[in-house]
């Protein structure tokens, strides 16, 4: 797998900040103050980088699955339904462990999660296995039906109790992840994000199973030829996807929100996408272009409240890097598309 | 449920099935020629913003029509280059496309109309009533007072049908999708072929989008599209890849949301969110159980095998 050359990086970063630039004279404002508002914004104080990890946190580990699959040459779209059945799993979970002492509690909640969002996946890659569903159809319509039972539950059956908000109870605070550097967001699950940015990184690159993923990925016919047992490890690779997105649901839940509600992600699993592309699949790259992200995520509030640039911005910045990354890159690996 | 319900259900089932309709019947070409387009949504998103902008600005939603088949198309163009000519992964590219027209539309939206929020509604195009027809209870008014867009899209399910299936472009389109390689040593030129396909989707999501802001809901509202694009996806897959099928799975998409619209009207005792997630359940148990490799074009999501090479 090639990595971008310096060189590519610069111009397509070059041209996604142009572009975002042209947009934002189009609305009528200085394009300097809006990036200086919005990498103020994130760099700038203690709380901007705070934010940064907060945002970074459910990136990267959502990416860190993307890219398993991907690598794979499973085109798992659904890690944003997956990331919302594991907030699920440890909404539904956490407030019937408040007998169990904290650190065990903690982890069977992520572990929840976790088994919730590999579930999810596994209904796809089960589809795939015996019937040839295509995972990127299946994984989409798992999206959908994510957010039509989050809905469903957090208006039903697990609404909190006695109140009037459509929102679950609470995570038991003797549960909950720690926050590192009060009144900052920062807490404790960015470094379970960076571990586990370690472990795919040692999955993927020094073990036997990331060389068959990759090999499966590259070439399954030629993988199948070679004895891989090809349809073994799209399934492996997809339920280890859906694992992390859904570990990240349930980190979200117990570090950040503390509750499920409907608005719940605000499109995590899919720019998440964005991040593992950038990042090139490789988990080093993942983890740089998930900081990168998560500086645009973190800037973009403080961009919108002071250069009156909606924070939707940071999505052209996004596409733009990775258009040009892809047009520069011509018919590299990543030009393989879903052939199976 | 009384008469007057019924056909206000069965009006706005038939309203929400157009757009979707629209969008599917482009990706079940474009499929069909081997290319998939997860920027669908985008191209939307963007054809409903361009529609809006331009009918506000000229006061005629024909020009806003227009303009938004014009940015569907741009996108389209986009990432027809990069996929069919440079042979880049789809999926990456469709991705980056959701993510551009989202911020596109988002910024400039509010640097056009303001962020008071403030409703702002464009001249429709106005509905055609079809004499007669239009006065049958029940169906009549949700099928025979459409606006020309919704006729265009119905009639379109019988030309696709027609070109896929009964011309020699289509049938050079389907042996692209089938099998590149086979067919350019047949002398097709498929990279020519799957640029029109890809061209043909993105017009119709044009239109698809103009027809959610110049008909639907005569104003554009920041991700507007809400899914659709991902939904004429699915369309096309639980249609089976033809337009028969993607008319009926259309139909019962928008009915399922039109219901969640009516749902306390109808005073059902079944959660609203049933019907939320009811097709998209429905799409994954038809795959179960109808296996989905059987319909599905050979060569989908292949870039292009010139010389048989990936």
């Amino acid at each position: 797998m090639r990595i971008p050359s310096g060189l590519q990086w610069a111009v397509a970063l070059a041209a996604a900040f142009a572009a975002s630039g042209a947009v934002v004279l189009l609305a009528g404002r200085n394009p300097l103050g809006v990036y200086r508002a919005l990498f103020e914004g994130a760099l700038g104080s203690t709380a901007g980088l705070a934010e940064v990890g907060v945002k970074g946190c459910p990136l990267l580990l959502c990416a860190l699955g993307i890219a398993v699959a991907f690598r794979t040459g499973v085109w798992n779209i659904g890690a944003e339904g997956q990331f919302l059945f594991g907030a699920l799993a440890a909404a539904w979970v956490a407030p019937h462990l408040t007998a169990v002492p904290p650190l065990p509690g903690a982890g069977v909640v992520l572990a929840a999660a976790a088994a919730a969002g590999a579930g999810s996946a596994g209904v796809a890659a089960l589809l795939k296995q015996h019937r040839g569903v295509s995972e990127v159809i299946s994984t989409i319509m798992l999206n959908f039906i994510a957010l039509g039972v989050v809905s469903y539950l957090v208006q039903g059956p697990l609404m909190e109790a006695g109140g009037s908000y459509p929102q679950t109870d609470p995570v038991p605070e003797a549960l909950r992840l720690r926050r590192l550097l009060p009144p900052t967001r920062l807490h404790s699950g960015v470094a379970l994000a960076l571990v586990a940015a370690v472990g795919v990184g040692f999955l993927l690159l020094r073990t036997r199973f990331g060389f068959a993923a990759k090999a499966v990925g590259a070439n399954p016919r030629a993988a199948a030829l070679a004895g891989f047992p090809v349809a073994r490890i799209r399934t492996a690779a997809l339920v280890l996807s859906g694992a992390l997105a859904g570990f990240a649901g349930g980190v979200e839940l117990s570090a950040v929100t503390y509750r499920l509600y409907e608005r719940f992600s605000p499109g995590y699993g899919f720019t998440a996408i964005a991040v593992a592309l950038l990042g090139r699949l490789h988990p080093a790259g993942v983890a740089a272009a998930a900081i990168f992200f998560a500086v645009l995520e973190a800037g973009s509030d403080t961009m919108q409240r002071t250069a009156g640039i909606p924070s939707v911005l940071v999505s052209v910045v996004q596409g733009t890097v990775i258009l040009v990354l892809v047009g520069l890159e011509r018919r590299e690996w990543l030009a393989r598309g879903m052939a199976q | 449920m009384s008469e007057a319900v019924l056909a206000s259900l069965l009006q706005s089932a038939v309203n929400m099935a157009v757009p979707l309709l629209l969008a599917a019947l482009g990706e079940l070409v474009s499929e069909r020629a081997g290319v998939i387009n997860i920027g669908i949504e985008g191209k939307l998103l963007a054809g409903a913003f361009a529609a809006m902008s331009v009918a506000y600005v000229t006061g005629c939603p024909w020009a806003g029509v227009a303009a938004a088949t014009a940015a569907a198309a741009a996108l389209a163009a986009v990432a027809a280059y990069l996929t069919v000519v440079q042979g880049a992964n789809q999926i990456v590219v469709g991705t980056a496309i959701n993510l551009l027209a989202a911020g596109l539309t988002g910024v400039l939206y509010r640097a056009q109309f303001g962020v008071t929020g403030a409703a702002l509604t464009v001249s429709g195009l106005a509905p055609l009533r079809v004499p007669v027809l239009a006065d049958v209870p029940v169906v009549g008014a949700a099928f025979f007072e459409q606006t020309w867009l919704g006729y265009a899209a119905f009639a379109l399910v019988p030309v696709v049908s027609w070109f896929l299936f009964s011309s020699v472009p289509g049938l050079r389109v389907r042996a692209v999708g089938e099998d590149p390689a086979a067919a350019e040593a047949e002398g097709v030129a498929v990279e020519r072929t799957r640029l029109g396909a890809v061209m043909f989707c993105g017009v119709l999501s044009g239109l698809a989008g103009a027809y959610l802001a110049v008909v639907y809901a005569r104003t554009f509202i920041e991700g507007m599209s809400a899914g659709r694009g991902f939904v004429a996806l699915a369309i096309v897959v639980f249609g089976r890849w033809m337009p028969s099928g993607v008319l009926a799975g259309a139909l019962l998409f928008g009915l399922a949301t039109a219901i969640q619209f009516h749902f306390q009207a109808m005073g059902l005792a079944i959660p609203y969110q049933f019907f939320l997630v009811l097709p998209y359940g429905l799409t994954l148990l038809i795959l179960a159980l109808v296996s989905g490799r059987a319909a599905a074009p050979a060569a989908l999501g292949v870039p292009r095998a010139r010389g048989g090479q990936l």
